[in-house]
Parts: C-alpha cells; sequence; structure tokens
C-alpha cells in the first residue's frame, strides 16, 4: 500500500524534551572515535539522537500506513543556526515536506526542527526515508 | 592543516569500524535497529550481513571535517545520501572507510567542501558535503 500523499504537511512531535549530557555527547563521540572535550559542541550528528526519535513516531504512527522493516534512511543533512553545547535539553519536531513514488518505492522528504527548551532552533535535520511497501500479491 | 582555499586537496583519513562500534553508537544514538547488529537479522531482509548505520558513517565523514576545520563548531551544514550499505565483518578488523575532501568554494565567509566517502574503493555516500564557517 502506498503511502498516503495527504501526509505532506502533517507534523510528527515533538519529541519528549532529552538532557544533553555531557555523558551522552561523550558516549555519541566515543562511539565514532570523534574527539570531544567537556564544553566543546556537540559531534555534529548528535542531534539525531532527537530527529530519530521523530522519525520513528512518524513510522510508527499507525495512521500512516508504514511498515517500520521495510523503511530505509535515504538522505539526511544538518543545518545548524548555532552548535549545540551539552547542558541544552533538546527535542524535535516533524514536518513532512513531499512525497514522491518512484519504481514502487515512497520516497519521504522529512525536516525535523531540532529546539532548545525555550523553542529556539538549533538545527534542522533533512532526512529522506525511502519506504518500499511489500509486495501485494498479483491477481 | 591545509589551508581552506578554493581547490585544495583535503588531508584524508581513514576510519576503522568494528561490529563493537555499532553497538556502542546504536545505545549511544537510539537506533537499535537489529540489521546493524545482528548478521542472522541482517541477511534474512536481503543484506550481504550486518552494516553500519548510514548515520554512523555520516559521523565520520563529520568526524573529518572538523579535523579539516581545526577544531568542533564551526559546521554549517553537512549531509549526504546513503547510497551503498558499509558491511561490516565480525572480528577486530572490522572495515576501513575513508573520507577524503577537496575544498569547492570559498565565499561569504563560508568554505564549502566536497567529501569522497569510499569503502572498498567504492562510494558509500553520494553528493556529501559541508559547509563550514570561514
Amino acid at each position: 500500500m502506498p503511502v498516503d500523499p495527504a501526509l505532506v504537511g502533517r507534523s510528527f512531535g515533538p519529541t519528549a524534551l532529552t538532557d544533553v549530557t555531557e555523558d551522552r555527547v561523550a558516549a555519541f563521540a566515543a562511539a565514532t572515535g570523534t574527539p570531544y572535550q567537556p564544553g566543546s559542541p556537540a559531534p555534529v550528528t548528535f542531534p539525531i539522537v532527537v530527529a530519530f526519535e521523530a522519525m520513528t513516531a512518524l513510522m510508527t504512527d499507525g495512521s500512516v500506513g508504514i511498515s517500520l522493516q521495510h523503511v530505509v534512511h535515504g538522505e539526511q543533512r544538518f543545518s545548524y543556526t548555532r552548535p549545540l553545547y551539552a547542558g541544552a535539553r533538546i527535542a524535535a519536531t516533524l514536518r513532512v515536506d513531499s512525497i514522491r513514488s518512484i519504481g514502487g518505492a515512497d520516497i519521504i522528504a522529512t525536516t525535523s526542527a531540532v529546539t532548545d527548551e525555550a523553542g529556539n532552533l538549533i538545527c534542522e535535520a533533512r532526512a529522506t526515508l525511502v519506504h518500499r511497501a511489500p509486495e501485494e500479491a498479483t491477481p | 592543516m591545509t589551508a581552506l582555499v578554493e581547490g585544495a586537496e583535503l588531508e584524508s583519513f581513514s576510519y576503522r569500524i568494528t561490529r563493537a562500534d555499532l553497538v556502542a553508537y546504536a545505545a549511544a544514538s537510539g537506533d537499535q535497529n537489529p540489521i546493524h547488529q545482528d548478521e542472522d537479522v541482517a541477511v534474512a531482509v536481503g543484506l550481504p550481513g550486518v552494516i553500519a548505520h548510514g548515520m554512523y558513517t555520516l559521523a565520520l565523514a563529520a568526524r573529518a571535517t572538523d579535523s579539516w576545520a581545526g577544531g568542533p563548531g564551526r559546521v554549517v551544514s553537512l549531509g549526504a545520501k546513503f547510497i551503498r550499505p558499509v558491511v561490516v565483518p565480525a572480528g577486530s578488523a572490522g572495515v576501513e572507510v575513508t573520507v577524503a575532501g577537496q575544498v569547492r568554494s570559498v565565499a561569504d565567509g563560508r568554505v564549502t567542501v566536497a567529501l569522497e566517502v569510499t569503502c572498498a574503493g567504492e562510494k558509500v555516500l553520494g553528493g556529501a558535503t559541508a559547509v563550514l564557517d570561514a
């Protein structure tokens, strides 16, 4: 079943506020061998932590018609307004920008606004999700 | 450190990824999709084996970009398409990913870098670019 085009423009989130602790940032950096000193900006891709939650909210919403195991991450870009530091509390709100259908797959373009607890924008995380619907029985 | 001037070929970095790294990244990022940890699950969905999170590879691109920039906090934007999976074999040898970069332009206080991210000689990220504060 293709994804309903009415999904375009819908929002998911905001996610619950996540505490960006020094420990969380250090663990994220260490997993990819990225140098990190307490007090310096978090790794560029760290906001995926909340953006991924917002994407999960989209993908697991029963009204959307996506089956999680048929989704792959097609593209990801982060655009910063200001660097992120430990000590912040952040959340993501995802908006569905567009849906294109190509060769049996739905290409779902999304933008997650990653904000601090005051609602100020830290970065936008744009993600493209490729959903390949399970094969339907052909008559 | 290579100066960030138009056309400059930047130092390339090779980074090793092991399955233990993927387990650590899954915990740190919250992406616990088993295709990044469990060989049986990965093969069952048609993959050649356990694959790295695309975001893991993008994090390596960011790591190289910070090195070129001389430290963190200068990246204005960074992104790429995930065009080919990075298969990570079991064992401590893992697999190596190489991140190379070339300065495309320097204008209006911004440096645009085109990245080439490869594994075993094949591009794994498409259209990978980073924009830095000059």
